[in-house]
């Protein structure tokens, strides 16, 4: 089989690039595109490193055939940073001291996003299991936890009309 | 059936660093024509801080912000030496090295100041803002920014440091077994709450206290999450990870990570931290290591919770469901019918 040319819309913006067959998402966004924040820890889907978000979802990126997302909407870490500010889950994960080592950083923030994004108010229960898929070996995920809960917290002020 | 709640604790005093053939790490500064002060360094920073610390012990002792060190672990093959990450001995041996080699850096910047100034060195102080000035007359300074470029351009100086901390080669007197392995010790106790579930046999952890002597905690911040994060591995240690349970054969045993077994966000007990300072003589600004034993001793507390919530003495980890339900038999089959 060979490659073929596939079209992804990362961060809002339309890509084309060159996928040899069973290309992964993850190898794609880093190799052909140069977004390096999703990381490959396991490569088998157990640690969530590679999360980013297709067409709104979180998906494990180092599973995803990329020519089975074809033209789809892609959001990485890359496109939360919009206008080189820190959103509200990011600045939250620094003032709850929720990253250590930072390899699973990038994972944990996009799940986050596509929890707040669907559960705005979300319970402490909500967020744990939100954040099963991820793997963390520094933190213990207690500041984690508490960081997302922040970030909803300051997101939801910040939609309500003053 | 029942579940069962107990409580028990364990302690440990850890060893900052070994002495090895002789333990030494160094540590180069110089400023840059703008004034940063860069920190060559072969420690690599894995995600315990090294790097953090090392700004931390600079600024300090530069006496200047933050902002204006920058931390260089970039090569180990061309760096200074450094022996590594292992031991809880980088905060002690690389923040020694580093504060020996800002001290000298700063003797140097108060030099180039005085020359500047046109005034003693000896009159000089830093306000840890940027500023080098004139002791009792403040209006009378110089930042670092233009102290470097004129360093550099006009006086032909170079503002730099080196730095060595060295654990000398210590080995045991034959006759008595005598010998001086590490460099001080750290102290702690965690509290386990835990809940044994007499029917399944799993064992959760409800609850960690956890107080530690860490000589200083330079980044009081990191030195919490270092403890909380290294007592989530101990329960990890205790109740989860191994190769074992596996049936009938070891060949179904895991053969990668996605099958070893870690306790995950719904598994983490809340967790009481207390950091206790007696700063260490030979520690930079007095700490001492604590890398390593954060791990330590939640395993034998929550060995003693379990003991004492059902009776069962588990020896060998991990305190897995079916040890549980095999000591609980085993106790069953002594008492009296």
């Amino acid at each position: 089989m060979p490659s073929q040319i596939v079209s992804l819309v990362v961060n809002g913006e339309r890509r084309e690039f060159i996928a040899a067959p069973g290309a992964t998402l993850l190898a794609c966004l880093r190799e052909s595109l140069g977004l390096i924040a999703a990381k490959r820890g396991c490569a088998q889907g157990a640690c969530g490193t590679c999360t980013v978000l297709v067409e709104g979802r979180p998906e494990a990126s180092c599973l995803v055939p990329v020519e089975t997302v074809a033209g789809a909407s892609v959001r990485t870490l890359e496109g939360v940073t919009a206008g080189g500010e820190l959103d509200e889950v990011q600045s939250a994960f620094i003032d709850c001291f929720a990253t250590q080592c930072g390899f699973c950083t990038s994972g944990m923030i996009m799940v986050a996003e596509a929890l707040l994004e669907r559960n705005p108010d979300p319970s402490e229960d909500d967020v744990i299991e939100a954040v099963s898929g991820n793997v963390c070996r520094c933190t213990g995920y207690r500041p984690i936890v508490i960081a997302i809960m922040e970030a909803a917290r300051r997101r939801r002020e910040r939609a309500v009309p003053r | 059936m029942a579940k069962l709640r107990g409580r028990g604790f364990a302690s440990v005093n850890y060893p900052t660093g070994m002495n090895l053939g002789g333990d030494p790490s160094q540590a180069l500064i110089h400023a840059t024509t703008t004034g940063t002060f860069v920190v060559s360094l072969s420690s690599v920073d894995l995600g315990q801080g090294i790097k953090t610390i090392a700004a931390q012990c600079a600024a300090e002792t530069l006496g200047l912000p933050m902002g204006n060190v920058l931390v260089d672990t970039a090569d180990t093959d061309t760096g200074p030496h450094c022996m590594g990450t292992f031991a809880s001995r980088g905060s002690h041996r690389v923040g020694n090295a580093v504060i020996m080699a800002a001290a000298e850096a700063r003797g140097v910047m108060l030099e180039v100041a005085a020359e500047e100034l046109e005034v003693d060195a000896a009159d000089l102080e830093t306000d840890g803002s940027g500023y080098i000035m004139v002791r009792g007359a403040q209006d009378k300074r110089v930042h670092v920014t233009d102290l470097a470029m004129a360093a550099h351009f006009k006086h032909g100086r170079t503002i730099s440091g080196r730095g060595v901390y060295l654990k000398e080669p210590s080995v045991p007197v034959p006759e008595t077994g005598e010998m001086d392995p590490d460099s001080c010790q750290a102290h702690a106790c965690t509290v386990a709450v835990v809940e044994v579930d007499d029917e399944t046999g799993v064992v959760e952890v409800l609850e960690l206290f956890n107080a530690y002597e860490v000589g200083r905690a330079l980044n009081p911040a990191m030195a919490t999450q270092q403890v909380e994060g290294g007592a989530w591995m101990g329960v990890s240690h205790a109740l989860f990870e191994t190769t074992e349970p596996y049936y009938p054969l070891r060949d179904h045993g895991p053969r990668d990570f996605s099958a070893y077994l870690m306790p995950g966000p719904a598994d983490i007990p809340s967790q009481h931290s207390v950091i206790l300072e007696r700063p260490a003589a030979n520690g930079p600004y007095g700490a001492k290591g604590i890398g390593e034993m954060t791990a330590n001793a939640p395993i034998p507390a929550i060995a003693n919770a379990i003991f004492d919530a059902c009776g069962v003495r588990l020896t060998s980890m991990p305190f897995t469901p079916e040890s549980v339900l095999r000591g609980l038999d085993a106790l069953r089959m002594e008492e009296p019918c």
